[in-house]
């Protein structure tokens, strides 16, 4: 085994993360979570904007 | 939180966004004189304010003063509301504003002097190089000590793209900047031949995809949110954005060396890269446009939400361009023309300085106690003068860039090139006036922003503003 197989590896292992990454953002269990997120930025200030409080369905 | 109320720290956040207006003028006045010098040579006094000295002026002083104080001041006003907590780091954070501007102003004694170390967006010498990795440590720590300290559980995405535009600058800074120094204004790169000249694109093409980008995608991630009155249009597609554009953009440097001696491999690998990247980059663009779906009428009477909005049409033009520009038979024939500089301005004026300008707007007024600015209808105007601007410069350096690519590529049947060099500069010269033109229209959009700023800040107050406990948050 040479650096080049490690390197394949890396590469292969990457792409793997990523698509594990793409599977559990649109699971179903992270959407409680996104939503609260979301709407992090009307939660810092008073200064809300016309429509604040939107769940978003996406 | 009881008792004592503890405020945002919006001071430094005052004093980068005037900052970033001020030097947005400075660095798009020294661009209009370097276009009028293309057009006028006669202009070119000295060698002190030769174009050579003043291009990577220009450069530097757009780039890194005004985007880097855009970014400063969005990034510290966005990480402490949605973080519900005060700027961490008592006297790093003045540090960084005055750190930064000193930088600046280091880069603009020296640059026109002669003194570089040569290398593309990396110019300033060995010592100023230090100075910026120290402003740039504390500023790493002053954002993520405020992360640490937040009194919600999630990051915000915004943060994300933050986060991910301080940790990568450092990494190209420090990366790039090695050198062996002669004296105190002298150094020689650590690297040499192709490999320096891997690295040096490795850097700059990423300062493009994390400063210039990633940045400024966290930006769009709270300002057009909070503008449009509606959280992003899909929090999912964010994260995957995010991730997305972290794992490709590292290798995309290569197309900037297309038919150059480094290896023919490296070469097709940063072109798929960077053909791969047209898909984070349009669902990042497609996030934000779309956040104003159902509210697409608030377009039409908000200048704000008009920079903003077309920011991401221009974001969406320049990265379909520019991975079409990656492919090597297309970078044939652009490369070393005015092609690549209407490309890089479609991003650096449609998207980066839009974007900042819309986001800048936002906070002003509420930087200085106003519900509004001093005139809605001169940002109306501001708007359409820098669009208009924006359009003249990049349709004059498309008509420019593809006529240079063929005259310099045409043979006659004997095997001679038709063309000398010359002629293709004889012919650029209308182009380079309507350059010039759009150029002056964006610069005079950057004085009336001005003028509207110290309208606006004229009697305002400057009381921070309490930060908000958490509703039914547990950290």
């Amino acid at each position: 085994m040479d650096i080049n197989d490690l390197r394949s590896i890396v590469t292969v292992v990457g792409l793997l993360c990523f698509l594990a990454i793409v599977a559990w953002a649109y699971g179903r269990s992270s959407q409680k979570g996104f939503d609260e997120a979301a709407n992090l930025p009307f939660s810092g200030d008073d200064d809300h904007g016309a429509s604040s409080k939107t769940t978003h369905l996406r | 939180m009881s008792g004592t109320q503890t405020t945002y720290n919006d001071k430094v956040v005052r004093q980068f966004a005037v900052m970033t207006v001020i030097w947005g003028i400075v660095g798009m006045l020294v661009g209009v004189i370097i276009a009028a010098q293309l057009v006028w040579p006669e202009l070119n006094f000295g060698p002190w304010l030769h174009f050579g000295r003043l291009r990577p002026l220009h450069t530097n002083a757009v780039i890194f003063a005004f985007g880097g104080c855009a970014l400063f001041a969005t990034s510290y006003w966005c990480v402490q509301r949605t973080s519900h907590a005060r700027l961490w780091g008592g006297p790093l954070i003045p540090f960084t504003f005055w750190g930064w501007q000193l930088i600046i102003v280091l880069a603009a004694v020296t640059l026109p002097l002669g003194i570089t170390s040569g290398k593309e967006y990396a110019e300033l010498e060995w010592p100023i190089d230090l100075l910026i990795t120290a402003v740039w440590v504390s500023y790493a720590l002053v954002f993520f000590g405020t992360i640490a300290v937040r009194k919600v559980s999630h990051i915000y995405v915004a943060n994300w793209f933050f986060g991910a535009f301080i940790i990568a600058v450092a990494l190209l800074h420090i990366v790039n900047s090695m050198a062996m120094p002669v004296n105190l204004t002298k150094s020689y790169s650590m690297y040499s031949g192709v490999q320096d000249a891997m690295i040096q694109w490795w850097y700059g093409h990423n300062a493009v995809g994390f400063f210039l980008t990633a940045g400024f995608l966290g930006m769009m991630y709270y300002f057009v949110p909070k503008q449009a009155g509606r959280p992003v249009y899909s929090y999912r597609l964010s994260v995957v954005h995010f991730w997305a554009l972290i794992f490709t953009y590292m290798w995309a440097g290569p197309h900037h060396l297309h038919y150059t001696a480094l290896p023919d491999w490296t070469q097709s690998v940063g072109m798929v890269f960077s053909l791969i990247l047209l898909a984070p980059s349009w669902g990042g663009m497609i996030n934000g446009i779309m956040t104003l779906s159902g509210a697409w009428h608030k377009l039409r009477d908000d200048p704000v939400l008009k920079f903003l909005i077309t920011s991401l049409s221009f974001y969406g033009m320049s990265t379909f361009e520019g991975p079409m520009m990656s492919i090597k038979t297309v970078n044939a024939l652009s490369h070393y023309t005015d092609w690549t500089v209407g490309h890089v301005h479609s991003g650096a004026l449609g998207w980066v300085a839009m974007v900042s300008i819309g986001s800048i707007y936002y906070l002003l007024p509420r930087l200085f106690g106003k519900s509004e600015m001093y005139s809605t209808k001169l940002v109306t105007a501001h708007f359409w003068v820098a669009t208009i601007g924006t359009v003249l410069y990049i349709a004059s350096m498309w008509i420019a860039g593809v006529m240079q690519g063929l005259m310099w590529r045409a043979v006659n049947a004997d095997g001679t090139l038709a063309y000398s060099f010359v002629e293709s500069v004889k012919g650029s010269y209308p182009f380079w006036a309507i350059r010039w033109l759009g150029g002056v229209l964006f610069l005079s959009g950057m004085l009336i922003m001005a003028y509207n700023m110290f309208k606006t800040m004229a009697g305002g107050k400057t009381q921070d503003m309490p930060v908000v406990a958490p509703a039914g948050h547990h950290a």
